[in-house]
Order: C-alpha cells, then sequence, then structure tokens
C-alpha cells in the first residue's frame, strides 16, 4: 500500500532535550571501534583545542532517530515496519557536537516517494542547542520495501 | 577543526589506504546497545532467517560508522568531518563464528573545496559486495 502522502511536510518537535554526555559518548566510540582519544579523554579534547570530548561523526543517529517515531507509526502513513531498511543518511554539521551539549531538534518528513517496487520515506532533522545554536542536520531515508507493489 | 593533514599538502586523486575492519556479533550487540537499535535482524539469527535473510545482518549505521572512523583517523580529528552521507547499497552478513565479516573501506581525494574542505569518497566492501555507495565526506583539513 503506497504511503500517505499528507505527511509530507509535517514537523515534528521533541518534548524533552537530549544530554550529550562523555560516557554516552564513549561507548558510542567503543561500540564503533573507534580509539580516537578526542572522543574518550577529556584531555586529549583540549589539547585538540575542543571545549570537551566529541562525537564521531554518526552519534546523532542515537537521538534522531526516534524524531519522526510517532508519525512512522501513526496507522494513517501505512508504513509496514517489518519491511523497512535504512536507503540513506546523511549527517551535515555546523559545528561538533561534544560532551555537555543539551540538543533539541525537529524533525520533518520532506519526501516520500516511489521507486520501482519500493516506497521511500526521508526525514530531515535540524539539531540546534537549547539556546538556539544550530549544530547539525541529519537526513534520514527509509525503505519500505514492496509497499508500492 | 584540529585535523592533522594539511590542506595544501592534499592534491586531488589521492588515494587513502585501504583498512579491514573486521566484525563479530559482539560488534554488533554492543552497536545495538549504544545506538539503540535492537532489530532482532542484528543480534537474532532465528529471527533474521524468518524474514528471509541469510542470517544476521551489520547495522547499516554500523558500516556507516566504520567508514566515518575511517576518514576521522585519516584526518586525526573527529570534528574535521563537517558531511557524511552515504546509500546503504548491500548487507553485511555476519555469521557466528570466530571470524565474522570484514568491511574494507578506501577512499580517494576527489575534489578541493575552499575554506581547505577536500571531498573524499569512500568505498567499503565486504566479500564481493560494494555496502555503501555515494559515500562521501567533507573534512575541514589544517
Amino acid at each position: 500500500m503506497p504511503l500517505n502522502r499528507e505527511f509530507v511536510g509535517r514537523t515534528y518537535k521533541q518534548s524533552a532535550s537530549y544530554e550529550v554526555s562523555r560516557v554516552k559518548i564513549r561507548e558510542f566510540a567503543a561500540a564503533i571501534g573507534d580509539t580516537n582519544p578526542i572522543s574518550r579523554d577529556q584531555e586529549a579534547a583540549r589539547e585538540a583545542g575542543h571545549p570537551d570530548v566529541v562525537a564521531p561523526p554518526t552519534f546523532p543517529i542515537v537521538f534522531s532517530l526516534s524524531g519522526a517515531g510517532e508519525a512512522l507509526v501513526d496507522p494513517e502513513l501505512g508504513l509496514n515496519f517489518a519491511m523497512v531498511v535504512h536507503g540513506e543518511q546523511r549527517f551535515e554539521y555546523i559545528r561538533p557536537i561534544y560532551a555537555g551539549d543539551e540538543l533539541v531538534y525537529d524533525s520533518t518528513i520532506t519526501d516520500i516517494r516511489t521507486v520501482g517496487r519500493n516506497e521511500m520515506l526521508t526525514v530531515r532533522s535540524d539539531v540546534t542547542t537549547v539556546a538556539g545554536e544550530p549544530v547539525c542536520t541529519t537526513y534520514n531515508t527509509i525503505v519500505e520495501r514492496g509497499g508500492a507493489a | 577543526m584540529t585535523a592533522t593533514i594539511k590542506y595544501d599538502e592534499v592534491e586531488s586523486g589521492l588515494e587513502i589506504k585501504p583498512v579491514d575492519y573486521p566484525v563479530r556479533r559482539v560488534n554488533l550487540v554492543m552497536y545495538a546497545g549504544a545506538s539503540g537499535d535492537f532489530n532482532p535482524i542484528h543480534w537474532n539469527e532465528r529471527f533474521a532467517k524468518t524474514v528471509g535473510l541469510p542470517d544476521v545482518i551489520a547495522h547499516g549505521m554500523f558500516t556507516m560508522a566504520q567508514g566515518g572512523r575511517f576518514v576521522t583517523d585519516w584526518a586525526g580529528d573527529p570534528a574535521a568531518v563537517v558531511d557524511y552521507g552515504v546509500r546503504f547499497s548491500s548487507m553485511v552478513v555476519v555469521p557466528d563464528d570466530d571470524e565474522g565479516a570484514t568491511i574494507t573501506v578506501s577512499g580517494v581525494v576527489t575534489e578541493k573545496l575552499d575554506d581547505k574542505r577536500v571531498v573524499v569518497m569512500l568505498t567499503a566492501k565486504s566479500g564481493d559486495s560494494r555496502v555503501l555507495s555515494r559515500a562521501r565526506a567533507v573534512v575541514q583539513l589544517a
């Protein structure tokens, strides 16, 4: 069943902020096998000119995946989760993410399209600090296999 | 930010030497916990097979993270990557044995931009399959 195009353009605001901790950055770095001390050790990060440890480039997936979660489970959208795979992902930085950042993000469904037998849906999340400083933008495209058939 | 590679010393066409990243089941369990993605296709062989997969497969984001690590290790600083995008083109099958799978990442500097930035195009392979396509990072050099 094709996805409901009326969802394109809808924006979902997060009610709570995400606090980036040194422990979470270290855990994430360990999970991806990243041994760079700038992500694990405060002193190394400071010596490299950063205020605190720096998150690896793909770290925002930890909080941004849930951004449009409420929309994706809305029966009106018509998405069959069992058939969903990750199609594309992008992270565009205005500045790095540091431990101590308190982040909020608005997630917008920017596109729903049919490619062959599949339905593709893209969510853009604009991530800022609670003070409104822009940090990064993430783009997440999921594919519903067979959704257009 | 504080990349250790100097923009002036990098030419378009520079090849960054390939690195092999081993992937075992334990890495996927760790990634599930760290990322919050507990989809059973990434840790439960029985479930993976019921949905038509050959075996447990790695999270696409785990593979993308190996590409990210490849670039930040080259540049010298995780803050050097200012833009990073990929398309997931094939899956990384991770058998439950002592070898697991291997993701081999290589890169080429394809363009020099303003502000001491360069474009690095990445290739990520597992076995004979290209597991990422259009994998592109913009890197801030010194």
